[in-house]
Protein backbone atom coordinates (compact mmCIF):
# COMPACT_ATOMS: atom_id res chain seq x y z
CA UNK A 1 0.00 0.00 0.00
CA UNK A 2 1.05 2.66 1.18
CA UNK A 3 1.71 6.40 1.40
CA UNK A 4 3.23 6.95 4.42
CA UNK A 5 2.83 9.99 6.76
CA UNK A 6 6.40 11.05 8.13
CA UNK A 7 4.52 12.66 11.56
CA UNK A 8 1.42 10.50 12.43
CA UNK A 9 0.94 12.74 15.47
CA UNK A 10 1.57 16.06 13.56
CA UNK A 11 -1.75 17.88 13.34
CA UNK A 12 -3.67 17.53 10.74
CA UNK A 13 -3.40 19.74 7.62
CA UNK A 14 -3.90 20.27 4.16
CA UNK A 15 -0.17 19.93 3.34
CA UNK A 16 -0.90 16.08 3.68
CA UNK A 17 1.00 14.21 0.72
CA UNK A 18 -2.20 13.82 -0.93
CA UNK A 19 -3.86 16.12 -2.37
CA UNK A 20 -6.69 15.14 -4.11
CA UNK A 21 -9.07 11.89 -3.16
CA UNK A 22 -9.85 9.98 -0.40
CA UNK A 23 -6.96 9.26 2.31
CA UNK A 24 -6.73 7.16 5.62
CA UNK A 25 -3.56 8.49 7.59
CA UNK A 26 -2.46 5.94 10.29
CA UNK A 27 -6.16 4.66 11.46
CA UNK A 28 -5.96 2.61 14.29
CA UNK A 29 -9.25 1.20 15.42
CA UNK A 30 -10.02 -1.38 18.89
CA UNK A 31 -13.03 -3.28 19.82
CA UNK A 32 -12.72 -3.24 23.04
CA UNK A 33 -9.03 -4.91 23.76
CA UNK A 34 -8.73 -6.12 20.22
CA UNK A 35 -7.07 -4.17 17.62
CA UNK A 36 -8.70 -4.37 14.23
CA UNK A 37 -6.99 -1.38 12.35
CA UNK A 38 -3.29 -0.29 13.36
CA UNK A 39 -2.08 2.64 11.68
CA UNK A 40 -3.21 1.72 8.05
CA UNK A 41 -3.13 4.35 5.33
CA UNK A 42 -4.99 4.06 2.12
CA UNK A 43 -5.41 6.88 -0.67
CA UNK A 44 -7.98 6.80 -3.45
CA UNK A 45 -7.28 9.19 -6.38
CA UNK A 46 -10.07 10.18 -8.12
CA UNK A 47 -10.77 7.42 -11.06
CA UNK A 48 -8.83 4.65 -9.80
CA UNK A 49 -10.51 1.91 -8.58
CA UNK A 50 -8.29 0.52 -5.44
CA UNK A 51 -8.52 -3.45 -4.48
CA UNK A 52 -8.36 -4.54 -0.88
CA UNK A 53 -7.76 -7.56 -0.13
CA UNK A 54 -7.12 -9.36 3.62
CA UNK A 55 -8.02 -12.73 5.34
CA UNK A 56 -11.11 -12.26 7.59
CA UNK A 57 -11.20 -10.08 10.35
CA UNK A 58 -8.58 -8.35 8.82
CA UNK A 59 -10.34 -5.02 9.52
CA UNK A 60 -11.32 -4.80 5.37
CA UNK A 61 -14.84 -3.60 6.53
CA UNK A 62 -14.09 -1.28 9.22
CA UNK A 63 -11.45 0.46 7.27
CA UNK A 64 -14.60 1.03 4.67
CA UNK A 65 -16.67 2.18 7.53
CA UNK A 66 -13.94 4.71 8.37
CA UNK A 67 -13.10 5.50 5.06
CA UNK A 68 -17.22 6.04 4.71
CA UNK A 69 -17.10 8.12 7.51
CA UNK A 70 -19.53 5.94 10.07
CA UNK A 71 -16.73 4.88 12.24
CA UNK A 72 -14.64 7.42 14.08
CA UNK A 73 -10.96 5.75 14.32
CA UNK A 74 -9.27 5.83 17.77
CA UNK A 75 -6.38 7.91 16.20
CA UNK A 76 -5.31 8.62 12.82
CA UNK A 77 -7.77 10.94 10.46
CA UNK A 78 -9.20 10.54 7.20
CA UNK A 79 -8.68 13.14 4.33
CA UNK A 80 -11.01 14.60 2.10
CA UNK A 81 -8.87 16.55 -0.81
CA UNK A 82 -5.78 16.86 1.73
CA UNK A 83 -8.67 18.57 4.41
CA UNK A 84 -9.41 16.37 7.67
CA UNK A 85 -12.45 15.16 8.14
CA UNK A 86 -14.13 15.36 11.47
CA UNK A 87 -15.89 17.17 14.22
CA UNK A 88 -16.93 17.46 17.48
CA UNK A 89 -18.11 14.23 18.08
CA UNK A 90 -17.15 12.94 14.95
CA UNK A 91 -20.38 14.83 13.40
CA UNK A 92 -19.53 15.62 9.61
CA UNK A 93 -21.12 17.74 8.03
CA UNK A 94 -23.49 16.65 5.41
CA UNK A 95 -21.75 18.11 2.30
CA UNK A 96 -19.18 16.15 3.31
CA UNK A 97 -20.80 13.18 4.20
CA UNK A 98 -22.48 13.25 0.85
CA UNK A 99 -18.81 12.82 -1.15
CA UNK A 100 -18.62 9.59 0.04
CA UNK A 101 -20.87 6.72 -0.18
CA UNK A 102 -20.48 3.22 0.52
CA UNK A 103 -22.23 -0.34 -0.39
CA UNK A 104 -22.60 -3.31 1.51
CA UNK A 105 -22.28 -6.88 1.16
CA UNK A 106 -26.00 -7.75 2.14
CA UNK A 107 -28.44 -5.03 0.73
CA UNK A 108 -31.28 -6.87 3.00
CA UNK A 109 -29.13 -5.65 5.98
CA UNK A 110 -28.86 -2.36 4.57
CA UNK A 111 -32.45 -1.46 3.39
CA UNK A 112 -35.50 -0.68 5.74
CA UNK A 113 -37.99 -3.38 4.79
CA UNK A 114 -40.94 -0.76 5.19
CA UNK A 115 -39.64 1.44 2.38
CA UNK A 116 -40.26 0.66 -1.27
CA UNK A 117 -37.64 0.98 -3.45
CA UNK A 118 -38.59 4.28 -4.50
CA UNK A 119 -38.47 5.82 -1.39
CA UNK A 120 -35.30 3.80 -0.20
CA UNK A 121 -33.45 5.37 -3.33
CA UNK A 122 -35.38 9.01 -2.51
CA UNK A 123 -34.12 8.55 1.07
CA UNK A 124 -30.43 10.66 1.56
CA UNK A 125 -31.95 13.03 -1.31
CA UNK A 126 -35.02 13.62 1.23
CA UNK A 127 -32.74 13.48 4.45
CA UNK A 128 -30.74 16.58 2.63
CA UNK A 129 -33.99 18.42 1.59
CA UNK A 130 -34.35 18.42 -2.08
CA UNK A 131 -37.47 19.73 -3.47
CA UNK A 132 -40.34 16.88 -3.96
CA UNK A 133 -40.33 17.39 -7.92
CA UNK A 134 -36.16 17.37 -8.50
CA UNK A 135 -36.37 14.14 -5.49
CA UNK A 136 -39.02 12.44 -8.28
CA UNK A 137 -37.15 13.07 -11.56
CA UNK A 138 -33.79 12.08 -9.33
CA UNK A 139 -35.09 8.24 -8.17
CA UNK A 140 -36.58 7.93 -11.68
CA UNK A 141 -32.89 8.98 -13.01
CA UNK A 142 -30.70 6.57 -10.77
CA UNK A 143 -33.55 3.80 -11.11
CA UNK A 144 -32.93 3.71 -15.07
CA UNK A 145 -29.36 4.05 -14.46
CA UNK A 146 -28.98 1.16 -12.20
CA UNK A 147 -31.40 -1.02 -14.51
CA UNK A 148 -34.81 -1.07 -12.55
CA UNK A 149 -37.94 -1.07 -14.36
CA UNK A 150 -40.91 1.07 -12.96
CA UNK A 151 -43.25 -1.70 -11.88
CA UNK A 152 -40.01 -2.66 -9.01
CA UNK A 153 -40.13 0.88 -7.21
CA UNK A 154 -43.05 0.54 -5.71
CA UNK A 155 -42.58 -3.10 -4.03
CA UNK A 156 -40.74 -3.10 -0.89
CA UNK A 157 -37.85 -5.10 -0.14
CA UNK A 158 -38.96 -8.71 0.63
CA UNK A 159 -40.58 -8.55 -2.68
CA UNK A 160 -37.61 -8.13 -4.81
CA UNK A 161 -34.28 -10.83 -5.19
CA UNK A 162 -30.82 -9.64 -3.77
CA UNK A 163 -29.52 -8.70 -7.05
CA UNK A 164 -32.87 -5.98 -7.86
CA UNK A 165 -32.46 -4.85 -4.24
CA UNK A 166 -28.99 -4.47 -4.54
CA UNK A 167 -29.40 -2.24 -7.55
CA UNK A 168 -31.74 -0.13 -5.70
CA UNK A 169 -28.88 0.37 -2.99
CA UNK A 170 -27.00 1.24 -5.37
CA UNK A 171 -28.70 3.36 -7.13
CA UNK A 172 -28.76 4.81 -3.45
CA UNK A 173 -25.39 5.35 -2.64
CA UNK A 174 -25.09 7.51 -5.97
CA UNK A 175 -27.79 9.53 -5.14
CA UNK A 176 -25.64 12.49 -4.12
CA UNK A 177 -23.25 11.93 -6.78
CA UNK A 178 -20.25 10.89 -4.81
CA UNK A 179 -16.67 11.32 -5.48
CA UNK A 180 -16.08 7.99 -3.97
CA UNK A 181 -17.69 4.92 -3.98
CA UNK A 182 -16.85 2.15 -1.14
CA UNK A 183 -18.04 -0.99 -2.08
CA UNK A 184 -17.85 -3.99 0.66
CA UNK A 185 -17.96 -7.52 -0.62
CA UNK A 186 -20.73 -5.66 -2.61
CA UNK A 187 -21.12 -8.27 -5.20
CA UNK A 188 -20.24 -11.42 -3.04
CA UNK A 189 -24.01 -12.48 -2.94
CA UNK A 190 -24.86 -12.09 -6.33
CA UNK A 191 -24.93 -13.92 -9.32
CA UNK A 192 -22.28 -13.64 -12.10
CA UNK A 193 -24.65 -11.88 -14.38
CA UNK A 194 -25.86 -9.29 -12.34
CA UNK A 195 -22.12 -9.03 -10.42
CA UNK A 196 -21.27 -7.82 -14.09
CA UNK A 197 -24.14 -5.51 -14.22
CA UNK A 198 -23.29 -3.81 -10.98
CA UNK A 199 -20.00 -3.46 -11.73
CA UNK A 200 -20.15 -1.98 -15.32
CA UNK A 201 -22.56 0.99 -13.79
CA UNK A 202 -19.85 1.40 -11.15
CA UNK A 203 -17.46 1.46 -13.86
CA UNK A 204 -19.71 3.89 -15.93
CA UNK A 205 -20.56 6.17 -13.14
CA UNK A 206 -16.50 6.13 -12.14
CA UNK A 207 -15.91 7.28 -15.65
CA UNK A 208 -17.88 10.07 -16.48
CA UNK A 209 -17.64 11.69 -12.47
CA UNK A 210 -13.66 10.69 -12.20
CA UNK A 211 -14.37 8.95 -9.08
CA UNK A 212 -12.54 6.74 -6.76
CA UNK A 213 -13.65 2.97 -5.75
CA UNK A 214 -12.76 0.99 -3.21
CA UNK A 215 -13.15 -2.46 -4.16
CA UNK A 216 -13.52 -4.76 -1.27
CA UNK A 217 -13.38 -8.39 -2.20
CA UNK A 218 -12.40 -11.94 -1.70
CA UNK A 219 -12.37 -12.76 -5.27
CA UNK A 220 -9.26 -12.97 -7.28
CA UNK A 221 -10.76 -13.15 -10.77
CA UNK A 222 -13.21 -9.53 -10.07
CA UNK A 223 -9.74 -8.06 -8.29
CA UNK A 224 -7.84 -8.75 -11.41
CA UNK A 225 -10.41 -7.61 -13.68
CA UNK A 226 -11.52 -4.50 -12.19
CA UNK A 227 -9.30 -2.87 -9.80
CA UNK A 228 -6.20 -0.47 -11.11
CA UNK A 229 -4.43 -1.76 -7.78
CA UNK A 230 -4.45 -3.42 -4.92
CA UNK A 231 -3.58 -3.02 -1.56
CA UNK A 232 -3.15 -5.61 0.93
CA UNK A 233 -4.30 -5.31 4.69
CA UNK A 234 -2.27 -7.78 6.93
CA UNK A 235 -4.12 -10.17 9.06
CA UNK A 236 -1.14 -10.26 11.04
CA UNK A 237 -2.29 -7.48 13.82
CA UNK A 238 -5.38 -8.73 14.59
CA UNK A 239 -4.54 -12.42 15.72
CA UNK A 240 -6.75 -13.17 18.66
CA UNK A 241 -5.07 -10.81 21.16
CA UNK A 242 -2.82 -12.45 23.93
CA UNK A 243 -3.94 -12.36 27.70
CA UNK A 244 -3.35 -9.00 28.89
CA UNK A 245 -0.18 -8.66 30.41
CA UNK A 246 -0.31 -9.28 34.53
CA UNK A 247 1.80 -7.46 36.79
CA UNK B 1 -50.25 -36.11 -6.70
CA UNK B 2 -50.68 -35.71 -10.66
CA UNK B 3 -47.39 -35.29 -12.27
CA UNK B 4 -47.24 -32.64 -15.20
CA UNK B 5 -45.45 -34.02 -18.46
CA UNK B 6 -42.87 -36.66 -16.98
CA UNK B 7 -39.73 -36.57 -18.55
CA UNK B 8 -37.91 -39.84 -19.66
CA UNK B 9 -34.25 -38.67 -19.55
CA UNK B 10 -31.99 -40.00 -16.62
CA UNK B 11 -29.59 -37.31 -15.61
CA UNK B 12 -27.19 -40.42 -14.61
CA UNK B 13 -25.55 -42.86 -16.30
CA UNK B 14 -27.22 -46.18 -14.80
CA UNK B 15 -24.46 -46.27 -11.82
CA UNK B 16 -27.65 -48.40 -9.72
CA UNK B 17 -30.97 -46.67 -8.60
CA UNK B 18 -30.89 -42.76 -7.66
CA UNK B 19 -30.92 -41.77 -4.03
CA UNK B 20 -33.12 -38.85 -4.65
CA UNK B 21 -35.60 -38.93 -8.26
CA UNK B 22 -37.43 -35.96 -8.72
CA UNK B 23 -39.87 -36.05 -11.19
CA UNK B 24 -41.90 -33.14 -12.45
CA UNK B 25 -41.06 -31.22 -9.42
CA UNK B 26 -43.47 -27.70 -9.78
CA UNK B 27 -43.98 -25.44 -6.59
CA UNK B 28 -46.59 -22.56 -6.90
CA UNK B 29 -47.26 -19.74 -4.27
CA UNK B 30 -50.42 -18.29 -4.40
CA UNK B 31 -50.31 -14.71 -3.91
CA UNK B 32 -53.22 -12.24 -3.42
CA UNK B 33 -53.51 -11.49 -6.58
CA UNK B 34 -50.90 -13.46 -8.55
CA UNK B 35 -49.07 -16.72 -9.08
CA UNK B 36 -45.56 -17.07 -8.36
CA UNK B 37 -43.79 -19.79 -10.52
CA UNK B 38 -41.20 -21.05 -8.13
CA UNK B 39 -40.34 -24.12 -9.47
CA UNK B 40 -41.81 -25.53 -13.64
CA UNK B 41 -41.63 -29.11 -14.05
CA UNK B 42 -38.38 -30.04 -12.54
CA UNK B 43 -36.63 -34.01 -13.12
CA UNK B 44 -33.27 -34.68 -11.92
CA UNK B 45 -31.74 -37.97 -10.43
CA UNK B 46 -29.27 -38.06 -7.78
CA UNK B 47 -26.93 -40.66 -7.17
CA UNK B 48 -24.50 -41.77 -3.95
CA UNK B 49 -21.27 -40.11 -4.77
CA UNK B 50 -22.80 -37.22 -7.03
CA UNK B 51 -22.45 -33.46 -6.09
CA UNK B 52 -24.60 -31.72 -8.44
CA UNK B 53 -24.67 -28.02 -8.67
CA UNK B 54 -27.85 -25.92 -9.04
CA UNK B 55 -26.85 -22.57 -10.55
CA UNK B 56 -28.56 -19.53 -11.51
CA UNK B 57 -30.04 -15.60 -10.93
CA UNK B 58 -31.07 -15.14 -7.84
CA UNK B 59 -34.98 -15.53 -7.33
CA UNK B 60 -34.99 -18.35 -10.35
CA UNK B 61 -36.21 -20.86 -7.65
CA UNK B 62 -32.78 -22.39 -6.17
CA UNK B 63 -33.59 -22.10 -2.85
CA UNK B 64 -37.67 -23.18 -3.18
CA UNK B 65 -36.08 -26.43 -4.95
CA UNK B 66 -34.55 -27.27 -1.39
CA UNK B 67 -37.34 -26.12 1.06
CA UNK B 68 -39.35 -28.14 -1.26
CA UNK B 69 -37.69 -31.07 -0.59
CA UNK B 70 -37.63 -30.84 2.77
CA UNK B 71 -41.45 -29.79 3.06
CA UNK B 72 -40.43 -26.52 4.38
CA UNK B 73 -42.38 -24.40 2.46
CA UNK B 74 -45.27 -21.96 3.49
CA UNK B 75 -48.84 -22.68 3.42
CA UNK B 76 -49.29 -21.04 0.83
CA UNK B 77 -47.49 -23.30 -1.72
CA UNK B 78 -48.07 -25.45 -4.24
CA UNK B 79 -46.06 -28.36 -4.77
CA UNK B 80 -47.03 -31.26 -7.14
CA UNK B 81 -44.82 -34.18 -8.78
CA UNK B 82 -42.65 -36.28 -6.89
CA UNK B 83 -39.31 -36.77 -5.20
CA UNK B 84 -38.14 -40.27 -4.49
CA UNK B 85 -35.70 -40.45 -1.71
CA UNK B 86 -34.50 -44.68 -1.46
CA UNK B 87 -32.63 -44.81 1.43
CA UNK B 88 -29.92 -47.62 1.27
CA UNK B 89 -32.05 -48.80 4.01
CA UNK B 90 -36.13 -48.71 4.38
CA UNK B 91 -38.61 -47.79 1.92
CA UNK B 92 -38.10 -45.69 -0.53
CA UNK B 93 -40.59 -42.31 0.53
CA UNK B 94 -42.00 -39.85 -1.37
CA UNK B 95 -41.24 -36.28 -0.33
CA UNK B 96 -43.69 -34.33 -1.65
CA UNK B 97 -47.07 -37.41 -0.46
CA UNK B 98 -45.36 -38.49 3.00
CA UNK B 99 -47.10 -36.19 5.40
CA UNK B 100 -44.97 -33.86 8.21
CA UNK B 101 -45.01 -36.12 10.68
CA UNK B 102 -42.62 -38.46 8.38
CA UNK B 103 -40.68 -35.96 7.49
CA UNK B 104 -40.09 -34.74 10.70
CA UNK B 105 -38.90 -37.92 11.96
CA UNK B 106 -37.22 -39.85 9.48
CA UNK B 107 -36.27 -37.00 6.98
CA UNK B 108 -34.82 -33.93 7.92
CA UNK B 109 -31.35 -34.29 9.47
CA UNK B 110 -31.34 -38.17 8.95
CA UNK B 111 -32.04 -38.78 5.85
CA UNK B 112 -31.55 -35.27 4.64
CA UNK B 113 -29.15 -33.05 5.85
CA UNK B 114 -29.52 -29.28 5.62
CA UNK B 115 -26.23 -26.65 5.52
CA UNK B 116 -28.51 -23.48 5.96
CA UNK B 117 -27.51 -19.89 3.83
CA UNK B 118 -27.37 -18.41 7.23
CA UNK B 119 -25.55 -19.69 10.16
CA UNK B 120 -26.67 -16.43 12.07
CA UNK B 121 -30.21 -17.31 11.83
CA UNK B 122 -29.85 -21.29 12.03
CA UNK B 123 -28.45 -21.27 15.60
CA UNK B 124 -29.94 -21.56 18.54
CA UNK B 125 -28.56 -18.40 20.36
CA UNK B 126 -28.48 -19.89 23.85
CA UNK B 127 -26.70 -23.14 23.18
CA UNK B 128 -23.06 -23.22 23.20
CA UNK B 129 -21.75 -25.01 20.21
CA UNK B 130 -20.70 -28.08 21.82
CA UNK B 131 -24.16 -28.42 23.31
CA UNK B 132 -25.77 -27.85 20.19
CA UNK B 133 -23.89 -30.82 18.16
CA UNK B 134 -24.09 -33.01 21.31
CA UNK B 135 -27.84 -32.71 21.20
CA UNK B 136 -27.91 -33.35 17.72
CA UNK B 137 -26.16 -36.27 18.24
CA UNK B 138 -27.96 -37.53 21.07
CA UNK B 139 -31.23 -37.19 18.98
CA UNK B 140 -29.99 -39.31 16.57
CA UNK B 141 -29.07 -42.05 18.90
CA UNK B 142 -25.64 -41.37 19.66
CA UNK B 143 -25.54 -42.45 23.69
CA UNK B 144 -23.95 -39.79 25.94
CA UNK B 145 -21.10 -40.89 26.62
CA UNK B 146 -20.26 -41.11 22.99
CA UNK B 147 -21.85 -37.67 22.05
CA UNK B 148 -18.96 -35.60 23.63
CA UNK B 149 -16.72 -37.73 21.87
CA UNK B 150 -18.56 -37.86 18.48
CA UNK B 151 -19.23 -33.74 18.82
CA UNK B 152 -15.33 -33.06 19.29
CA UNK B 153 -14.77 -35.49 16.08
CA UNK B 154 -17.53 -33.68 13.48
CA UNK B 155 -16.08 -30.33 14.74
CA UNK B 156 -12.83 -31.42 14.08
CA UNK B 157 -13.37 -32.25 10.88
CA UNK B 158 -15.11 -29.09 9.73
CA UNK B 159 -12.38 -27.17 11.56
CA UNK B 160 -13.43 -26.02 14.66
CA UNK B 161 -11.18 -25.40 17.58
CA UNK B 162 -12.35 -27.23 20.28
CA UNK B 163 -11.86 -23.88 21.65
CA UNK B 164 -14.48 -22.43 19.98
CA UNK B 165 -16.87 -25.24 20.75
CA UNK B 166 -17.72 -23.64 24.08
CA UNK B 167 -18.53 -20.29 22.64
CA UNK B 168 -22.29 -18.74 21.76
CA UNK B 169 -23.17 -18.23 18.55
CA UNK B 170 -22.87 -14.47 18.84
CA UNK B 171 -19.42 -14.93 19.96
CA UNK B 172 -18.45 -16.53 16.50
CA UNK B 173 -17.52 -14.81 13.39
CA UNK B 174 -19.24 -15.73 10.15
CA UNK B 175 -17.22 -18.33 8.89
CA UNK B 176 -17.06 -20.44 12.39
CA UNK B 177 -20.63 -20.00 12.53
CA UNK B 178 -20.83 -21.62 8.89
CA UNK B 179 -18.75 -24.29 10.19
CA UNK B 180 -20.50 -25.13 13.06
CA UNK B 181 -24.03 -25.14 11.23
CA UNK B 182 -22.24 -27.66 8.63
CA UNK B 183 -20.98 -29.80 11.27
CA UNK B 184 -24.75 -30.30 12.63
CA UNK B 185 -25.85 -31.07 9.49
CA UNK B 186 -23.03 -33.47 8.92
CA UNK B 187 -23.18 -34.82 12.42
CA UNK B 188 -26.15 -37.75 11.92
CA UNK B 189 -23.96 -38.32 8.54
CA UNK B 190 -26.83 -38.18 6.47
CA UNK B 191 -26.67 -40.03 2.78
CA UNK B 192 -28.20 -36.72 0.71
CA UNK B 193 -27.32 -32.83 1.84
CA UNK B 194 -28.76 -29.90 0.56
CA UNK B 195 -26.47 -27.23 0.47
CA UNK B 196 -28.26 -23.98 0.09
CA UNK B 197 -25.51 -21.49 -0.88
CA UNK B 198 -23.29 -22.53 2.14
CA UNK B 199 -20.67 -19.95 1.42
CA UNK B 200 -22.14 -17.01 1.23
CA UNK B 201 -20.45 -14.45 3.26
CA UNK B 202 -17.28 -16.55 3.83
CA UNK B 203 -13.96 -15.52 2.33
CA UNK B 204 -12.03 -17.55 -0.32
CA UNK B 205 -10.03 -19.83 1.81
CA UNK B 206 -13.03 -20.72 3.61
CA UNK B 207 -15.32 -21.13 1.01
CA UNK B 208 -12.49 -23.52 -0.35
CA UNK B 209 -12.52 -25.45 2.88
CA UNK B 210 -16.70 -25.96 3.25
CA UNK B 211 -16.25 -27.13 -0.65
CA UNK B 212 -13.90 -29.64 0.05
CA UNK B 213 -15.58 -30.52 2.56
CA UNK B 214 -19.04 -31.12 1.48
CA UNK B 215 -16.77 -32.93 -1.81
CA UNK B 216 -15.31 -35.51 0.50
CA UNK B 217 -18.43 -36.37 1.78
CA UNK B 218 -19.13 -37.29 -1.55
CA UNK B 219 -16.40 -39.42 -1.98
CA UNK B 220 -17.08 -41.36 0.79
CA UNK B 221 -20.79 -42.06 -0.86
CA UNK B 222 -23.15 -39.46 0.63
CA UNK B 223 -24.84 -37.36 -2.29
CA UNK B 224 -24.74 -33.49 -2.38
CA UNK B 225 -26.83 -31.10 -3.52
CA UNK B 226 -25.31 -28.14 -3.80
CA UNK B 227 -27.31 -24.79 -4.31
CA UNK B 228 -25.27 -21.71 -5.35
CA UNK B 229 -24.78 -18.84 -7.35
CA UNK B 230 -21.44 -18.67 -7.46
CA UNK B 231 -20.09 -20.36 -10.63
CA UNK B 232 -16.70 -20.84 -9.29
CA UNK B 233 -17.53 -22.72 -6.62
CA UNK B 234 -19.73 -25.38 -8.77
CA UNK B 235 -16.85 -25.55 -11.19
CA UNK B 236 -14.09 -26.78 -7.79
CA UNK B 237 -16.61 -29.26 -6.73
CA UNK B 238 -19.58 -30.36 -8.72
CA UNK B 239 -20.02 -33.43 -10.84
CA UNK B 240 -22.51 -32.21 -12.99
CA UNK B 241 -24.06 -28.63 -13.12
CA UNK B 242 -27.41 -27.94 -13.52
CA UNK B 243 -28.66 -23.97 -14.75
CA UNK B 244 -31.98 -22.90 -14.04
CA UNK B 245 -33.57 -20.08 -15.40
CA UNK B 246 -36.82 -18.75 -14.37
CA UNK B 247 -38.31 -22.07 -12.26
CA UNK B 248 -36.57 -24.33 -15.32
CA UNK B 249 -33.62 -26.56 -15.07
CA UNK B 250 -32.46 -25.24 -18.83
CA UNK B 251 -29.23 -27.36 -18.77
CA UNK B 252 -27.86 -29.88 -16.90
CA UNK B 253 -24.51 -31.26 -17.82
CA UNK B 254 -21.19 -32.70 -16.33
CA UNK B 255 -19.32 -29.71 -15.18
CA UNK B 256 -16.44 -29.31 -17.61
CA UNK B 257 -18.62 -29.93 -20.76
CA UNK B 258 -20.74 -27.00 -19.20
CA UNK B 259 -17.98 -24.64 -18.74
CA UNK B 260 -16.35 -25.63 -22.15
CA UNK B 261 -19.20 -26.15 -23.98
CA UNK B 262 -22.35 -24.14 -23.39
CA UNK B 263 -25.48 -25.41 -25.23
CA UNK B 264 -27.77 -22.97 -23.87
CA UNK B 265 -27.64 -19.31 -24.68
CA UNK B 266 -28.05 -18.58 -21.41
CA UNK B 267 -25.41 -20.29 -19.91
CA UNK B 268 -23.06 -18.71 -22.42
CA UNK B 269 -24.23 -15.63 -21.31
CA UNK B 270 -23.90 -16.36 -17.29
CA UNK B 271 -20.36 -17.94 -18.01
CA UNK B 272 -19.52 -14.64 -20.21
CA UNK B 273 -20.14 -12.49 -17.82
CA UNK B 274 -17.75 -14.03 -15.27
CA UNK B 275 -14.68 -11.41 -14.02
CA UNK B 276 -11.91 -13.82 -15.63
CA UNK B 277 -14.11 -14.01 -19.36
CA UNK B 278 -15.80 -11.59 -20.88
CA UNK B 279 -17.33 -9.43 -17.57
CA UNK B 280 -20.56 -8.25 -19.78
CA UNK B 281 -23.86 -8.89 -17.66
CA UNK B 282 -26.82 -10.95 -19.84
CA UNK B 283 -28.38 -8.34 -21.48
CA UNK B 284 -31.91 -7.31 -20.19
CA UNK B 285 -33.16 -8.61 -17.04
CA UNK B 286 -34.99 -12.07 -15.50
CA UNK B 287 -38.56 -12.38 -15.99
CA UNK B 288 -40.72 -12.40 -13.10
CA UNK B 289 -41.69 -15.40 -11.64
CA UNK B 290 -45.48 -14.11 -11.56
CA UNK B 291 -45.64 -13.21 -14.96
CA UNK B 292 -43.31 -15.70 -17.41
CA UNK B 293 -43.53 -15.22 -21.27
CA UNK B 294 -45.11 -18.09 -23.26
CA UNK B 295 -42.97 -20.80 -24.32
CA UNK B 296 -38.88 -20.02 -23.73
CA UNK B 297 -38.64 -17.67 -20.62
CA UNK B 298 -35.21 -16.34 -21.86
CA UNK B 299 -36.61 -15.60 -25.24
CA UNK B 300 -36.56 -11.54 -24.33
CA UNK B 301 -33.28 -11.53 -23.45
CA UNK B 302 -31.97 -14.19 -26.73
CA UNK B 303 -30.12 -13.13 -29.50
CA UNK B 304 -31.28 -16.53 -31.21
CA UNK B 305 -34.71 -16.23 -30.81
CA UNK B 306 -37.15 -17.69 -33.94
CA UNK B 307 -41.23 -18.25 -33.75
CA UNK B 308 -40.12 -21.81 -32.47
CA UNK B 309 -39.56 -20.07 -29.17
CA UNK B 310 -42.79 -19.31 -28.39
CA UNK B 311 -43.56 -22.82 -27.34
CA UNK B 312 -41.73 -24.27 -24.14
CA UNK B 313 -38.62 -26.32 -25.10
CA UNK B 314 -38.51 -29.65 -23.57
CA UNK B 315 -35.55 -30.64 -21.31
CA UNK B 316 -34.15 -33.47 -23.46
CA UNK B 317 -30.77 -35.69 -23.81
CA UNK B 318 -28.11 -33.37 -25.43
CA UNK B 319 -24.87 -34.83 -25.92
CA UNK B 320 -23.14 -36.50 -22.12
CA UNK B 321 -26.35 -34.03 -20.44
CA UNK B 322 -29.84 -32.58 -21.05
CA UNK B 323 -30.44 -29.03 -22.50
CA UNK B 324 -34.10 -27.11 -23.34
CA UNK B 325 -33.46 -25.19 -25.71
CA UNK B 326 -34.77 -24.66 -29.88
CA UNK B 327 -31.51 -23.03 -30.98
CA UNK B 328 -28.64 -24.64 -29.00
CA UNK B 329 -25.33 -23.68 -29.39
CA UNK B 330 -23.25 -26.70 -29.68
CA UNK B 331 -22.81 -27.75 -33.26
CA UNK B 332 -24.40 -31.35 -34.19
CA UNK B 333 -27.10 -30.93 -31.58
CA UNK B 334 -30.05 -32.33 -32.53
CA UNK B 335 -32.45 -28.79 -32.84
Amino acid sequence: MTTTVDDPTGPPDSAAVTPTGLAAHQITVHFGRQRVLDRVDLHIAPGETVGLRGPSGSGKSTLARVLALLHAPDSGRVALDGRPVGGVRYRVPAAVRTRVAILFQSPRAASDPRLSLADLIAAPLRATGTPTAETTARTAELADLVGLTSDLLTRRPHAVSDGQLQRACLARALAHRPDHLLCDEATAMLDASTQAHVAAVVTDYQRRHSAGVLLITHDPALLARWATRVVDLPGAAVDPPARPPTR
Amino acid sequence: MTTTAPTTVPAGTGRGPALLAVDGLTVRFRLRDAVVHAVSDLSLDLHPGELLAVVGESGCGKSVLAHALLGLLPRNATVTGRARLHPAAGEPVDLIAVGERHLARQVRGRAIGLVPQSPATALTPVRTGRRLLEETLRAHGHPRRAAADAAERVAADVGLHPVDLDRYPHELSGGMAQRLATALALAPDPPLLLADEPTTGLDRPLVDHTLDLLRRRCDTGAAVLLITHDLAAARRVADTVAVMYASRIVEHRPTPDLFDHPGHPYTAGLLDALPDRAFTPVPGHPPMLTDLPAGCAFTPRCPRTTDACHTTPRLAADGGGRLACHHPLTPGAPA
